[in-house]
């Protein structure tokens, strides 16, 4: 893993090309915009220039989880058409520095992707950014294609149930044979599992799949498990990237899966039932 | 990304050589006819070459357009002409099929079927025989590293097949000759797929989908006292799968 300090001396001499980032999962609904944000937030916050892409044309969502969408005026279909330079279209993020975003448009389909307007938009933004984090949308066609085809590092996101985990499982297959690294012959695709939704509570109850049965299953490093949180959705209607808020287990557990994604050994939190203390029990607290 | 939209590679594509010795079209007929009703699921669609070097002397000529008519209408393929005289080098052009010569496949020797006894008054017989070659080669097994995934597929032809990897639910491997999973055997594994019933299949944890032996299948369901979620190895024995711990 490339851990270089984004500060100047490499940054000159000799540019590496940004990491393609996708997070992907086949189903929808576990959180693959949610954790689009985390990680784009939280690679921006350790200093790295990063630009999240939201590939899910027609289901425009990306903006409204980073709490951008009165600003958007260009979209990522305008750039691949030509209407609009890929500067008009990047959104500045407020709150964090280093960060981008670049929406999808919701007035178009999946068909206004093509692959070589996909591949200009990626190699223009290479040339600047540290990480580009593609946000893909659900299924296994053309959109989630297109999205995965130039990645060198694959996030699959999965929650721990039977359906969730097939549908990563197909994914990983479309990894490694539809995408542009195996393709030219390259290494492959480095794939990590990020478990969300996850509720020791109900896996202890024996209603969830554990960390352990879906690592064995899909049998690919996991860089993190964000338990269930009632902040990431509060996060998510307010507009903000949920690893903003250090406060809530879900936020340290999307900087934990950060960490581990820049190559950092840190150990897996919130895998365990927390036992309540006096006091909480006292109150009633959940 | 790859510059060539396609890439050209040598192959070895098994077919039927079809030697004709002589043709008349009622009788190559009702002979080619007799041959497929034998077998006609191994006939359909089958590439064939049309082998000329045992084509007796007063043969000719032949209609060639109408005996590759007929062997399509029986649901042969014909592919090439093999060993054709020179002088008929025109007339099978025209064909539109390929002219490969005499002898180019090193053949195994296989005795000629003794001529069929002919019938004393002799109206020009015609006798067809098929004779599929084969040859003995020693094929490298096909040996997968990575998991293979829920709608992958891996064929390994003509040979074995040997994961180091899960084989996901969802995901199927098929092999002519044995195959060997070492990891969770999750999908549906197929062994001995043009039908060697002496093909195996071997896993570390048997937690299958299906499993089949030369066309004999178990469901996971008839799998879940036998072995399950352990070594275990699926093979024939009297027509009957036989699912054994390891």
């Amino acid at each position: 893993m490339n851990t270089r300090e984004p500060g100047v001396a490499g940054r000159i001499e000799e540019r590496v090309l940004a990491k393609i980032i996708v997070v992907t999962s086949g189903k929808g609904g576990v959180g693959k915009t949610t954790s689009s944000a985390a990680i784009g937030t939280g690679l921006a916050l350790r200093g790295f220039k990063t630009a999240i892409i939201d590939f899910d044309v027609g289901l425009r969502n990306l903006d409204l989880i980073m709490g951008c969408e009165r600003r958007v005026v260009y979209d990522f279909v305008n750039v691949l058409n030509k209407e609009a330079t890929l500067n008009q279209a990047l959104i500045k993020d407020k709150r964090t520095p280093n960060l981008f975003i670049l929406p999808a448009s919701q007035t178009r389909d999946k068909d206004a992707l093509t692959q070589e307007g996909v591949q200009a938009v990626l190699n223009e933004l290479s040339r600047d950014f540290d990480y580009i984090v593609c946000d893909s949308p659900a299924g296994i066609e053309k959109g989630a294609q297109m999205a995965l085809y130039y990645a060198d590092i694959a996030v699959v996101v999965t929650n721990p149930e039977v359906s969730s985990v097939r549908d990563s499982d197909r994914i990983l297959g479309i990894l490694q044979s539809k995408t542009r690294r195996v393709e030219a012959g390259e290494d492959p695709v480095e794939e990590h599992l990020l478990l969300t939704r996850y509720s020791p509570a109900r896996v202890q109850a024996g209603e969830m799949l554990s960390v352990q049965d879906v690592e064995d299953i899909l049998a690919i490093p996991l860089i993190g498990v964000i338990p269930e949180s009632e902040a990431v959705l509060k996060a998510s209607n307010q507009g903000m990237p949920v690893i903003l808020d250090q406060e809530t287990e879900a936020g340290q557990a999307y900087s934990d899966a950060v960490a581990r994604l820049l190559g950092d050994q840190v150990e897996h939190r919130f895998l365990e039932v927390q036992k309540k203390g006096f006091f909480k029990r006292l109150l009633g607290g959940k | 990304m790859n510059q060539l939209s396609f890439q050209l590679k040598g192959s070895v594509v098994t077919a039927i050589v079809l030697e004709l010795y002589r043709y008349s079209r009622a009788q190559f007929g009702e002979d080619l006819g007799a041959k497929v009703r034998q077998a006609p699921m191994f006939f359909h669609q089958t590439p064939v070459v049309i082998s000329l070097e045992k084509l007796e002397s007063d043969a000719l000529p032949i209609d060639f357009v109408e005996l590759i008519s007929l062997c399509r209408e029986f649901g042969l393929r014909p592919m090439a002409f093999k060993g054709a005289p020179p002088e008929l080098g025109d007339a099978l052009e025209a064909t539109g099929l390929v002219l490969i010569p005499a002898g180019q496949a090193g053949r195994a020797a296989m005795p000629e079927p003794p001529a069929a006894p002919v019938a004393a008054a002799s109206e020009p017989e015609v006798v067809v025989r098929t004779v599929v070659e084969e040859k003995l080669v020693h094929r490298p097994s096909k040996i997968i590293t990575r998991p293979i995934r829920s709608g992958q597929q891996v064929y390994a032809e003509g040979c074995d097949l040997i994961v180091m990897a899960p084989v996901s639910e969802g995901a199927e491997i098929l092999a002519d000759g044995h195959i060997h999973v070492y990891g969770a055997l999750r999908g549906r594994a197929l062994a001995g797929v043009r039908g060697d019933v002496q093909a195996r299949i071997f896993c570390q944890s048997l937690e299958a989908e299906l499993v089949s032996v030369a066309g004999n299948f178990k469901l996971s369901d008839s799998l879940q006292e036998l072995a399950w979620k352990a070594p275990a190895q699926v093979y024939l024995q009297d027509d009957t799968l036989h699912v054994a711990a390891l």
